[in-house]
């Protein structure tokens, strides 16, 4: 079996994040991390290995600038085998729709029997973007996956939905996106951080991989940001001082009764 | 036929999820500033009132494709791939809940569609639907719009609301050839409810105790008063530390992130590190016998004042306001 | 009723639990040429000179190995733990980066214009003439933070391996000689009990091992100890905390000021002074110093900063800005009898903060530990050439150089501060003036947990937070970039039953909030009561060390991520 890791480079959490109001993009200069949700993609993907499943390689698959090199280092720290880099100017700007369709070709070059990646990003808050993959690559998908366990090339996940769990077959090739609460990824060992460097990384633009240029880039976004706007004021709130506990009482009543919450 | 096409999820006994719900009325609402139509798209054994009976919610027609499985998302983007091919829609609807983000994102790549998801609110600018989501944690907010059609739109939970008017709309049936891969997924159990492991990242009250509380044992009065609102309890760091309260109940920069419409904060000083996980619930009552305590700055409804006198009370009233 | 904190030590052997022989069986051992103790202005100097100084050894570089410089930064990059004013004085940069011109380094501006004002609650006075010491121009502002990015940088490219988010927990020793460091253990819970996630430590073996570690010195004290290499005075330590804000209109000079909200009288010992640095057109740079033997148990850095922001000459500075960055760290302040004895032991220097390379009353450091840096490589590479680790050479090299001149002159101006700011002052102008020969002698630096600590009136005086501009603990602690795992194990050794007043001077003194005394207890005004540790606020400043506790190690990778403090 041969799995593919979806991994990102993201602002870190500590780091004031802001949008540069010419581009309207994220600004991306500060400290950037690897993606904390695709950890837990790394390490179910070590557990499909370890747990008996005949895994040949795991491959961290990232589309990103030059500085995305550093979240395919920790990956492969952190059990991959080696790296795949998409990396292309004309990528810039990509939207939801772009970047999937632009990862799906390198994806396919690799033919996976399985893709992992976390559910969602700390930058981008899209949520989506496994299931816009499968889609192009022909798979069977499933996102939110917190339990996952292989056995004759299927797939029993447990995810939540909106009336509850639910408990879903899934064949392979497959793609599954996974929330945090799947495990607890390990730490990498100073070795296996020592030796990131040295394992294999490819690098490939677009014209290595079939992509089309005007698919990709903001001009082949399909969405435009047009504004970018501060979230509505929100009104100063009430202080009722506690004189009577049983007027105070009747006055929240009312409260919650006015806006509906009881 | 031009407009907007919504999604309407509905549970294994024919219930419809209130977001699609709201959906619908937003859907049917924009189809009129727009000039255009609202339509619904349901998947599975729904019944012929009930499928004309969303057109009490503002919609026309419903199509319905009763081969095509609910509750997995890749067999309804073959549904709803076809029917907004065929009848040339112009945008997807979805309410807020795991199926739209799944449902829309696939569209996404099968019509090579723009997608925006966690909306909160669609505006009409120049005779085109305009998308506004939050970013950046809520600290701003984006206007997208779409360069092409269709525009798919997947809103925040509970940002639509729901309104019922008359009306009923025309049901007409597509056969769909679902694609190989959508039959690869196959739902075993459906919707399992797992008790008491309340999940509060999903409930729709929230009350929260914080080190105000005085006592581990004092957390009782959090759950009557969250019982007493069909509502979870949730903690701060503080006190989970201090082992009052499970971890899985934490919320803030290191727990839990929590945006119900209702968050009761019972002795919560409301330090950032708290705020930062629920500053973004609809409405905020709280609760603190200290007048300079930071979550005044924030909440909707601050009372100053002894919580173990007004705590017990009020859960009395609100169950006397429910019962009676 | 007056504690004196020494009194209660803190549970804690350094030499016997940070010393260690090699564990590790030879397969799992990571071999490395030369490995640094931090990645700050002193290791990375360090490393890029090693690098430099390889080119031209092929046969040297060859026998370090296949990793011949490993730095190991215990933060999430290097920079994200350092913290300073700083006004630094370019020799160093000059010196490692000759192809490099001033506009090419992580800095702000070259000072033209300093000035240094005493306060009173209400005015602030220029001194004129401007007290010597202070004097900056041709310095460069510079964010020490952006400064460590910087020189990580620049040692990757030159080759060097950065183990970041890498605690180095444990001293290798065998025969007394150093053998290089133990990495700490990462996926412990609160208890110390290992996690599903657990992964041990390694064993760092190296021929050459550089202490960089900076003002905590957590194996620099475990290696003073265990090789008696203590200088003839203890340490002590100031406290600074700083905040960045953005301005709207640009600061035209470096300020320093004296006075208010410190108090003067000698009783309180509330020696220090404020500073406030341009930082390029829209920054601007606000700390307060001040030593760690303070006797007031309620006197609080962090509050006395957000008090000084409350006058009327800081106002106009801050006023209309926003505060984007905070942070709080000590500097070693005993200065030249508090150095160690020696700075080597075989197979191990000690280089910049961590050995007390600071000049308190000029307020460098910066510079010192870059040179330090680069004579330790120096004699590394001289050494390990003949196959030897005996690094005495090192010692020669830093005993010649201006570190030893410069720190030799100020030897005795910081401790008659704490006699009061009067006194003090005019001593330290005396130094200044005679460049060092007056007052002569040695005077002996106290261990600042020897004075003793009582409840005074302190905090009486600081101002409310509002948040805006006024910030309380927590919130800053957010700000700094602190998202530790809450159930961390505690890496704080502190006795947790003590009287009331010691409690208290750790709760006020702690930047970070660290500490508390339960409700209760305060309520009900006991004698002896509970210390309440919350390891996850800490931003590893050292301060408890200063006074009566202990900071070790936390996992690596916990703590703050500064970004340009």
């Amino acid at each position: 079996m041969k799995i593919c890791v979806l991994v990102k480079e993201v602002p870190d959490a500590a780091v004031d994040k802001r949008i540069d109001p010419e581009t309207k993009r994220l600004d991306r200069s500060g400290e950037k991390n690897l993606n904390p949700f695709d950890t837990h993609a790394l390490e179910a993907a070590m557990q499909v290995k370890e747990g008996g499943s005949d895994v040949e390689e795991i491959v961290a698959v990232t589309m990103g600038p030059e500085s995305a090199v550093r979240a395919l280092h920790k990956a492969v720290a952190l059990g991959a085998d080696r790296s795949v880099h998409l990396s292309d100017d004309a990528l810039a700007g990509s939207d939801v729709c772009a970047t999937g369709y632009a990862l799906a070709r390198v994806l396919e070059a690799e033919s996976p029997d399985l893709v992992l990646l976390g559910q969602q990003s700390d930058d981008g808050e899209c949520y989506t973007i496994g299931a816009v993959v499968a889609d192009h690559l022909k798979m069977p998908s499933l996102t939110q996956v917190i339990k996952m366990d292989v056995a004759d090339a299927k797939l029993t996940c447990e995810r939540q939905a909106e009336y509850g769990y639910d408990t879903v077959e899934v064949e392979l090739p497959a793609v599954i996106s996974v929330g945090d609460a799947i495990n607890e990824p390990r730490y990498p060992s100073l070795k296996a951080i020592m030796g990131a460097k040295k394992k294999p990384l490819d690098t490939k633009a677009i014209g290595d991989v079939g992509i089309e240029a005007d698919r990709v880039g903001e001009g082949g976004s399909r969405t435009a940001v047009l504004e970018l706007k501060p979230p509505p004021e929100k009104e100063a709130g009430e202080i009722i001082e506690d004189e009577d506990t049983n007027e105070t009482v009747e006055k929240i009543v009312a409260w919650l009764d006015e806006r509906k919450l009881i | 036929m031009a407009g907007i096409l919504v999604y309407a999820l509905h549970d294994d006994e024919g219930n419809f999820n209130k977001n699609s719900l709201g959906a619908l009325s937003e859907a049917a609402k924009l189809a009129g500033e727009l000039g255009t139509e609202a339509a619904a798209v349901v998947v599975g054994d729904v019944a012929d009132d009930a499928a004309a009976g969303l057109g009490k919610y503002g919609v026309g027609k419903v199509y319905r494709c009763k081969e095509a499985p609910e509750g997995l998302a890749q067999p309804i983007v073959d549904v709803m791939a076809k029917v907004i091919s065929d009848n040339d829609f112009d945008y997807a609807l979805f309410g807020g809940g795991l199926l739209g983000f799944e449902i829309g994102a696939g569209l996404t790549a099968r019509l090579n569609a723009g997608v925006t998801m966690e909306v909160t609110q669609v505006n009409v600018q120049d005779g085109k639907l305009v998308a506004e989501r939050p970013i950046l944690q809520d600290s701003q907010i984006a206007d997208v719009g779409y360069v092409d059609k269709p525009g798919i739109i997947i809103g925040r939970l509970n940002a639509f609301d729901a309104n019922e008017g008359d009306g009923t709309a025309e049901v007409e049936d597509v056969q769909v050839e679902l694609s190989e891969w959508s039959t690869k997924a196959r739902m075993v159990t459906r919707g399992e409810q797992r008790g008491a492991d309340v999940n509060i990242e999903d409930a729709n009250v929230l009350v929260g105790g914080g080190r105000g509380l005085g006592k581990k044992e004092n957390f009782e009065l959090a759950e009557q008063l969250a019982e007493s609102m069909g509502g979870a309890v949730a903690a701060t760091r503080a006190v989970v530390d201090a082992g009052w309260y499970p971890y899985a109940a934490q919320i803030g920069q290191t727990g839990k992130t929590v945006a119900p419409n209702l968050y009761l904060a019972l002795g919560i000083s409301g330090a950032i590190q708290h705020k930062v996980g629920m500053q973004n619930s609809e409405n905020i009552l709280a609760i603190n016998k200290d007048q300079n305590a930071p979550i005044f700055e924030f909440s909707d409804l601050g009372v100053v004042g002894d919580l173990h006198k007004i705590v017990p009370k009020l859960t009395e009233a609100i169950k006397a306001k429910k019962g009676g | 009723m007056a504690v004196e904190p020494l009194e209660f030590p803190p549970p804690v052997k350094p030499a016997e639990e940070f010393i260690t022989g090699i564990t590790d069986p030879e397969e799992e051992r990571i071999e490395v040429g030369v490995a640094i103790v931090g990645g700050g202005p002193a290791g990375l100097a360090c490393a890029i000179k090693l690098m430099q100084l390889l080119e031209n050894e092929p046969e040297l570089t060859e026998k370090l190995g296949e990793v011949p410089v490993a730095v190991v930064e215990k933060g999430k990059t290097t920079g994200a733990h350092l913290l300073s004013g700083a006004n630094m004085k370019p020799s160093a940069m000059r010196e490692l980066f000759p192809d490099l011109d001033p506009s090419d380094w992580p800095v702000y501006q070259e000072v033209t214009k300093d000035a240094v004002y005493f306060l009173t609650s209400k005015v602030a006075v220029p001194l004129k003439p401007m007290p010597p010491n202070f004097r900056n121009h041709g310095n460069y502002v510079t964010s020490i933070a952006k400064l460590g990015r910087f020189l990580g940088e620049k040692a990757e490219e030159a080759g060097v391996y950065i183990l970041s988010e890498t605690a180095a927990d444990k001293l290798l020793v065998e025969d007394r000689i150093v053998r290089g460091v133990r990495s700490g253990d990462k996926g412990r819970g609160k208890e110390g009990e290992e996690l599903s996630n657990f992964e041990p430590g390694s064993d760092l073996v190296a021929k050459a091992t550089v202490l960089a570690e900076g003002t905590l010195g957590h194996l620099t004290g475990a290696a003073l100890d265990y090789f008696d290499l203590g200088g003839p005075d203890p340490q002590r330590w100031e406290l600074g905390v700083k905040e960045v804000w953005e301005v709207g209109k640009p600061l035209d000079r470096v300020i320093h000021t004296l006075g208010w909200p410190l108090r003067w009288r000698p009783k309180y010992k509330e020696a220090g002074g404020s500073f406030i640095y341009p930082m390029g057109e829209d920054k601007v740079a606000i700390g307060l110093v001040v030593g760690l033997d303070t006797s007031d148990a309620t006197f609080s850095t962090h509050d006395a900063l957000q008090q000084l922001k409350t006058h009327p000459f800081v106002k106009k500075i801050l006023e209309g800005g926003k505060r984007v960055g905070w942070g709080a760290k000590t500097i070693p302040s005993g200065g030249y009898w508090s150095m160690p004895k020696r700075l080597s032991s075989p197979g191990m220097v000690i280089t910049g903060d961590a050995a007390g390379m600071v000049n308190v009353p000029t307020l460098k450091g910066i510079h010192y530990a870059m040179h330090s840096g680069m004579y330790a490589a120096e004699a590394i590479v001289e050494s390990l050439k003949q196959d030897s680790v005996n690094f005495e050479n090192y010692e020669r090299k830093v005993k010649d150089s201006l570190i030893e001149k410069d720190l030799w002159q100020s030897r005795n101006m910081r401790q008659p501060l704490s006699r009061g700011l009067i006194f003090g002052g005019v001593m330290g102008s005396l130094m200044v003036a005679t460049k060092g020969a007056f007052p002569g002698g040695h005077w002996k630096n106290e261990p600042d947990a020897e004075v003793p600590v009582d409840i005074d009136g302190a905090a009486k005086k600081y101002p409310k937070p509002d948040n805006k501009y006024i910030f309380d603990k927590l919130n800053s602690v957010f700000l700094s970039g602190n998202a530790t795992r809450d159930d961390a194990p505690n890496h704080i050794r502190i006795q947790e039953k003590v009287p009331r007043e010691l409690a208290q001077t750790w709760v006020s003194m702690c930047p970070a909030q660290v500490y508390e005394i339960p409700d209760e207890q305060l309520e009900s005004g006991s004698e002896t009561v509970d210390v309440q540790v919350t390891p996850s606020n800490c931003v590893q400043c050292g301060a408890i060390t200063a006074k009566g506790g202990r900071l070790t190690l936390p996992e690596g990778g916990d703590g703050p991520l500064y970004q340009d403090l």
